[in-house]
């Protein structure tokens, strides 16, 4: 912290502001009589106070503190219109050890940012807020602005504010104050100088919170603005004093800022075995090499599957079974759901299609190899992707047998196994591929060790499925039993 | 116990997988469908590396977190759809402007307005042209597959920073829907401050952005530095996969999901004896140029198709590539319909005889 500074300029603030076009260099760039330059003065004083100027990022606004970087010597950054409250939380999320500071008007942070504004407030985000209220918008020279008093004459209320159709004035800080995150709300004003002795006090209280990082502060600051109202400075004090007090009573409307909890944020894990183990799955069986094929000729071209049926019969996730064994072993896999308005009108269906080469589209149309129909509506759709050689398998409660030309045609009651024989209807998915087991291998599709490894891939597949739910194993593995027991006897 | 970093994810997912292996610090953003996953996964996955997930309260509300998180010398990233994106392009601008990189995906979906969920690739414009008011440009890569949605998110980071401007990962509905098998890249460590951290103090001052330019040279400067970064890009960056052009009369020129179709359609057509290839842009700003200038300056080639689902977006910058030495047809979908493999067959034939003629 540098020394305190009785007289003269703040060390917060640039000696001279280079910044500033123009060969005026020393003073700021604001009206005469305008509270800015007052406010400016009083933030940067708690800023060197607090000693917080190395770590303070100052968002400047759209407005007339657009350039209060011209002045403060501190990160800065000047945002879209409304926005400050937002790119705050960005900084103050992301860089955990910055002090933000918000500086916006009325229209900045009552109208067009009122959402990022009243947001920031009640997530509670550790920034302080300094809300300049003078009546109007003065950048753009004296229009109306969220906070135009009843009947005030303005360039776009050139008949004076109608609360009839304008609405009345907002009363920001009441706004904030039904929140709950907020530990520190208080208007003041820049008028006489025991007001801006309560200012100052309110500021430095609202930058201690910062620095504490207690939580939101908002400090709404009731702003001369003569330029813009055409008053003089007697003129404007009186306004402010009796007419927008009136509106806008100052003092405390809460302070929690002794009893809120600070927040710290825990540091970010970088460290790339830790991200590695977040992300990379562990490998839960012994899997097989990267240069593992398969050696049944089947696998030697790209295996379409379709599979359709309704929400809740556990379709998609069938597919992404089959998925997971092909991934197993070592296949490119894609898994596409039915996406679109079917989604939400209770049908299911997925296609999945497996290669060892890169898979074009992943939209099946037809060609298709394997089909698991779980309803009439389904192979209605579908059916007739089948190849003539493909495998159907229906589900047998739910459709009568298909009469259409295939490799095999196979009906199952899945469900009903897997509630009677089970006792678990979610595992239905389970028998189904036990029955495709023993077609696969009856039929003479899979050969060699592919038979035996396909009882494998499955149990590989469901514990990683299921490896938060090791309940759920045991009765798919005893479902898949059920399901091969039940295509022996019936195939 | 060992690791393994063979997954099946959805592109959505991969992106953020992509992001954290990136070293992104912060996700911000707001739920829209199809890209909805990329917000859950991110939701499930930062905070285990005590990284940070915001539910924003707007798109608008995302993109100027994003902007801050950005200034802060950190990567950060947000996520959307078609019309999310739209609500994002003044803060896309001031990025642009800011010369602030960060990494914006955009799973596309059907429009005008609030259109639907199925897959388009409509928002080509609103990515490539600049979409916001100003002249600017973004990254924007055309992932058509999960792997390419992973790596591609985090090459995205790389060349955001390297070149200092926002870059989008551009998704169309069924990449980001669609769950493929893919191997995790190695994680890169990012812990460093990067130059443009705010508030870091250079030649006693602390850095500062800002967009507002009062002198109007100041501001013809920028957009001078700004221009001559993009020409670099175009010149030296430019990204596709060519497929059996070589040889071919007719190329169709696809990116994300109907590069996917193409490729299958070329192989079908191949087979019938057609000469028929295929440009995919890997980036389509930079638009790989060179590629089909290339092509076009060869005298086998006799026609262009674009394959897109839009309107007619892509096409234009085709034929401003080849300088509309030769035709280029459109062949489209819209509306949430992908085209179909018989279906382009069909019209890359026709357009294959007539010019066979």
């Amino acid at each position: 912290m540098s020394e305190k500074v009785k007289f003269g300029r703040s060390p917060v603030f640039f000696e001279t502001f280079n910044r500033k076009p123009g060969v005026a260099k020393k003073n700021m760039h604001y009206c005469p009589g305008c509270g800015h330059g007052i406010l400016h003065k009083l933030i940067a004083e708690a800023i060197d106070f607090h000693g917080i100027q190395k770590d303070t990022m100052f968002i400047a606004p759209v407005g007339c503190a657009v350039f209060s970087y011209y002045y403060f010597n501190c990160g800065s950054i000047s945002v879209p219109h409304g926005r400050a409250p937002a790119v705050g939380t960005g900084i103050a999320r992301s860089q955990p050890d910055s002090y933000v500071i918000s500086y916006q008007g009325d229209g900045d942070l009552g109208a067009i940012g009122f959402n990022e504004f009243i947001q920031a407030a009640n997530r509670g985000e550790k920034i302080t807020v300094f809300f300049v209220n003078n009546s109007n918008y003065g950048m753009t020279g004296g229009q109306m602005a969220p906070t135009t008093l009843p009947g005030q004459v303005t360039t776009t209320s050139p008949y004076g504010r109608k609360v009839e159709t304008d609405g009345f004035p907002m009363k920001i800080s009441e706004i904030v104050n039904a929140l709950e995150a907020p530990v520190y709300i208080e208007r003041v004003a820049l008028t006489t100088t025991a007001n801006i002795q309560k200012a100052k006090k309110a500021v430095f209280k609202g930058i201690k919170n910062l620095k504490e990082r207690k939580g939101f502060s908002l400090i709404e600051v009731l702003s001369p603005c003569p330029i813009n109202l055409k008053m003089n400075a007697e003129e404007i004090n009186k306004f402010i004093e009796e007419k927008m007090m009136k509106q806008f009573p100052l003092g405390c409307i809460r302070d929690n800022s002794e009893t809120a909890v600070p927040y710290i944020a825990p540091p970010v894990i970088r460290d790339a075995e830790k991200v590695r183990e977040t992300l990379f799955p562990r490998r839960l069986s012994e899997g097989v090499a990267a240069d593992f094929r398969n050696e049944s000729p089947i696998f030697d071209q790209e295996l379409r599957v379709k599979l359709g049926g309704f929400g809740g019969q556990g379709i998609l996730s069938l597919g992404k079974m089959f998925a997971d064994m092909a991934r197993l072993r070592n296949f490119n896999v894609t898994w596409m759901p039915s996406y679109g308005p079917e989604q939400r009108g209770g049908s299911a269906n997925c296609s999945v299609i497996l290669s060892r080469n890169r898979i074009p589209s992943p939209m099946i149309s037809r060609d298709c190899d394997l089909m698991i129909s779980m309803t009439q509506t389904a192979f209605d759709k579908f059916g007739h992707e089948l190849k003539k050689d493909g495998i159907l398998i229906y589900d047998s409660s739910t459709m009568k047998k298909p009469d259409i030309e295939a490799g095999v045609i196979f009906g199952i009651d899945a469900l009903q196994i897997a509630d009677k024989k089970v006792g678990n209807n979610k595992v239905a998915n389970s028998v189904l591929l036990g029955a495709l087991a023993v077609i696969l291998e009856k039929k003479g599709y899979l050969v060699g060790k592919d038979v035996a490894d396909y009882d494998k891939v499955f149990e590989e597949a469901i514990r990683e499925c299921f490896s938060k739910k090791p309940q759920v194993i045991d009765a798919n593995i005893a479902a898949y039993e059920e399901g091969k027991k039940a295509a022996l006897e019936n195939l | 116990m060992e690791l393994n970093n063979r997954l099946l994810l959805k592109g959505n997912e991969a992106a953020v997988y992509g992001a954290l292996l990136a070293g992104c610090d912060s996700y911000f953003g707001y739920p829209i469908t199809p890209a909805s996953e990329v917000a859950q996964t991110a939701a499930l996955l930062f905070p285990k590396l005590n990284r940070v997930f915001i539910q924003a309260e707007s798109e608008i509300g995302a993109i100027n977190m994003v902007i801050g998180g950005s200034a802060s010398g950190r990567r950060v990233m947000t996520a959307s759809s078609g019309l999310g994106i739209s609500l994002k392009q003044e803060g896309m601008s001031y990025l642009a402007a800011y010369e602030l990189p960060a990494v914006i995906v955009d799973v596309t979906r059907g429009g005008p307005g609030l259109g639907n969920i199925g897959p388009e690739q409509s928002d080509y414009f609103q990515l490539v042209k600049g979409g916001g008011h100003g002249s600017y440009k973004c990254l924007v890569f055309t992932p058509n597959c999960a792997q390419e949605m992973c790596d591609m998110t985090m090459e995205a980071f790389r060349m955001a920073e390297k070149y200092r401007m926002p870059a989008y990962v551009m998704a169309d509905g069924v990449i980001g829907q669609m769950m493929e098998s893919l191997t995790l890249p190695e994680p890169v460590k990012y812990d460093y401050d990067p130059e443009w951290k705010m508030g870091r103090v250079v030649n006693g001052e602390a850095n500062i952005h800002t967009s507002i330019y009062m002198e109007y040279d100041d501001l013809e400067a920028l957009n001078h530095k700004l221009q001559a970064k993009y020409k670099l890009l175009q010149e030296t960056e430019q990204r596709c996969e060519e497929l059996e052009t070589e040889d071919a009369e007719l190329v169709i020129v696809a990116y994300g999901i109907c590069s996917r179709v193409a490729s299958g359609v070329v192989s079908i057509l191949r087979k019938e004896g057609l000469k028929v290839g295929m440009v995919r842009p890997q980036m389509v700003f930079p638009f790989p140029t060179n590629a089909l200038q290339k092509i076009v300056n060869k005298c086998n080639v006799k026609t262009f198709v674009s394959l897109e689902m839009s309107a007619g977006q892509m096409i234009e910058d085709i034929r401003l590539a080849i300088e509309c030495k030769k035709p280029v047809h459109l062949c489209n979908r819209m509306g949430g319909h992908i085209p179909n493999c018989d279906e382009v067959c069909d019209a890359v034939r026709k357009i294959y005889n007539e010019v066979a003629k």
